[in-house]
């Protein structure tokens, strides 16, 4: 077998980057379909997985690929698939049987220009919306959104913690540009990695209910094939798993797989706060959106405009407290995305009428070029 | 099962006896299917630990509820790439796909046709009540030509399929059908494919007298005659002439018993080993 972590100094894609990061974290199973600008991920783990004892298979569709990671995740083995635009929207149905189910895994959208088939060579941002609601009802998801390679490798290995550690899908969004941008990434030696796995059960197997939660509202997970005859079903179920039909088990699934994400916001958000301190416009941005806003805000900043950067690394959860504290202090926000305004919705929400805020924003296709950010910088405030 | 006590029923340790009774109405024959299921597994003498049962959605789905295994309810169509993950995730793990037609072959007829090109190690029960149950009783891919159903009221416009010939064309490497009176073929079709390597495909025939049945004016006991009096056994027989003719007679038999290598098997050697790179 070869090492699953070469450590070293590489030039390469966010997409190698993000297969290589789902290594370090530990992933053996890859069920994908190939998607531009996803592809690269499942190439890229279609030749390392085997050699590391892992298995990938390309699947006959995304529905499948997505149901084959549940299945693999289920077996006990850290698992992900790596999807653009249509692809998710085929996946979604999937990714709630995974929250209801709380079953770790990862789901990477490399997302490209939409709706429907779109530009598929072309980078967006315009799954944002869907990634927090795409499946039917109501549930909390964790939704991480890198914005250069190296940051895909880290943020891959954090999105198996997060999985592992809260039980559900943990989705990555990046975008065609990081995705296909290769830039240097360093992956570290084995024991600077920290990974997490899932809680396992303890005590007598016959005693043992599949969701009774432990310690921050997370059941303890075994695996199939280990004697504790376990049922794992979407519907509505109690702490034993089993299928239960009334509106009292319904609320008592809700409240904790709700409660679970809602309790432990400090541990998933995860933000970057850049020349923020005496700031007096407050850009929020994420993914390639926030690298032309890095630019920006230094341009600004050269022409006496006291701007700062709030790159959001964790989109859901939804960091609302960062942005409540700066509505307090700022004079105005803009908000940098590759779509129409999903996440300033979000943010405009959270000002509460506070101060100002405006859209930089774009039906997709290309990054925003720093200059579109600026001439908003210089004239809205 | 009382503590202490041997069970009350000589399956019951392999039921979740308190989710019993079942949800399944009176004259299904969903539980013959799921009894003779659990004889086969007792038979098969596989450790029941290392035994998994994967379910779809609808009546036949609910088997993974009853089951005293390491199961799985998952969404409408898509046991088979859940169990295709699974399997592939840990070889060690006996997996049974249990579902009905409309899961198997409308909504999950992609996967099915996948799975056994790709022979994956599991084993596919179908229960083909020629409808959909739990929705009340519409059309399904294997719906008689002119069957009368909850959206086919004038009669089903459309040909069903014959599902041991699509299993052997798409790749399956064992296939046999029953009815639920054959309740012994059963047990043995599923004990051989549980014990066989590569993707086993059984489907067996049952009666659904509260949707299909009502419809098409036939009592519960008029359908076991006619799967007592219009079935002929032929082992081995030509797949295309398996098309279900309720009038000619239906065709029952364990048709494919062949080898291949299954895709784990092949992917350890061709992928995995060190001399290809």
């Amino acid at each position: 077998m070869k090492p699953a972590i070469n450590t070293g100094e590489y030039f390469i894609t966010g997409d190698v980057a993000c297969a290589e990061g789902a290594l370090a974290a530990g992933c053996r199973f890859f069920g994908g379909y190939p998607i531009t600008p996803a592809t690269e991920i499942a190439e890229h783990l279609s030749v390392r997985l085997p050699k590391v004892g892992g298995t990938f298979i390309q699947m006959e569709d995304e529905i499948a690929a997505m149901a084959s990671v549940l299945g693999a995740s289920w077996g006990g083995v850290k698992s992900m698939t790596a999807t653009s635009g249509p692809g998710f929207s085929l996946m979604m149905e999937n990714i709630g049987l995974g929250i209801c189910t709380e079953t770790p895994c990862v789901v990477v959208n490399v997302q490209r220009v939409g709706p429907s088939t779109g530009l598929p060579t072309q980078g967006a941002q315009g799954d944002m919306m869907q990634a927090r609601w795409g499946s039917h009802g109501h549930y909390e998801i964790i939704v991480l959104a890198p914005s250069s390679p190296q940051e895909i490798f880290y943020q891959t290995i954090r999105a198996f913690n997060l999985s592992e550690r809260y039980r559900l899908p943990v989705l990555i969004m990046t975008d065609e540009m990081v995705g296909h941008m290769s830039e240097k990434v360093i992956i570290p030696d084995p024991k600077k990695i920290k990974i997490i796995s899932r809680c396992r059960p303890k005590g007598r197997k016959n005693r043992f209910k599949l969701y009774e939660p432990g310690p921050n509202l997370v059941a303890p997970m075994p695996a199939a094939g280990e004697g504790y005859n376990i049922h794992v079903t979407g519907l509505t179920h109690d702490t034993r798993g089993y299928p239960v039909i009334n509106v009292e088990t319904q609320k008592q699934m809700m409240d904790r797989l709700i409660g679970k994400i809602r309790k432990n916001l400090k541990d998933i958000i995860q933000t970057e706060s850049y020349r923020l301190d005496d700031a007096e416009i407050a850009v929020v941005s994420y993914g390639i959106s926030a690298r032309t806003s890095f630019a920006a805000v230094d341009e600004a900043r050269k022409r006496g405009i006291k701007a700062g950067l709030l790159r959001l690394i964790t989109i859901w959860p939804f960091p609302e407290d960062k942005i409540m504290e700066l509505a307090n202090r700022v004079k105005g926000f803009v908000t940098v995305e590759i779509n129409l305004g999903q996440i300033h919705q979000e943010v405009q929400r959270c000002i509460g009428g506070k101060a100002p805020a405006f859209l930089v924003g774009d039906a997709g296709g290309s990054a925003i070029p720093p200059d579109r950010v600026l001439e908003v910088l210089k004239e809205a405030f | 099962m009382r503590p202490g006590h041997p069970p009350d029923h000589p399956l019951d340790d392999l039921l979740r006896t308190d989710r019993i009774p079942s949800i399944w109405c009176p004259g299904c024959g969903i539980g013959t299917v799921f009894s003779a299921c659990l004889r086969a597994i007792k038979q098969s003498k596989i450790d029941p630990k290392k035994i998994v049962m994967v379910s779809g959605i609808g009546c036949s789905g609910r088997a993974s509820g009853y089951v005293k295994l390491d199961s799985f309810h998952t969404t409408h169509g898509r046991a088979i790439p859940f169990a295709t993950g699974l399997k592939l995730a840990r070889p060690d793990l006996t997996v049974i796909v249990f579902s009905g037609d409309g899961d198997l072959f409308a909504i999950g007829g992609n996967h099915f046709i996948h799975a056994a090109r790709r022979n994956v190690d599991i084993t596919v029960i179908c229960v083909n009540n020629f409808n959909y149950g739990m929705t009340g009783g519409q059309v399904a891919p294997t719906t008689p030509n002119m069957a009368k159903t909850a959206t086919t009221v004038y009669g089903n416009p459309e040909t069903p399929f014959n599902l041991p010939l699509l299993a052997y064309a798409s790749g399956a490497t064992y296939v046999a059908r029953w009815t639920m009176l054959h309740s012994r073929d059963i047990t043995e079709s599923i004990n051989e494919s549980l014990t066989k390597t590569g993707f086993s495909f059984i489907e067996v025939l049952v009666p659904c007298p509260t949707n299909y049945g009502r419809r098409n004016k036939e009592k519960p006991l008029d359908t076991l005659k006619k799967y007592q009096e219009k079935t002929i056994i032929k082992n081995a027989a030509d797949l295309t002439q398996l098309d279900i003719d309720h009038e000619k007679g239906i065709v029952l038999g364990k048709f494919v018993d062949i080898d291949r290598p299954a895709l784990g098997e092949s992917y350890e050697k061709i992928c995995r080993s060190d001399n290809m790179e």
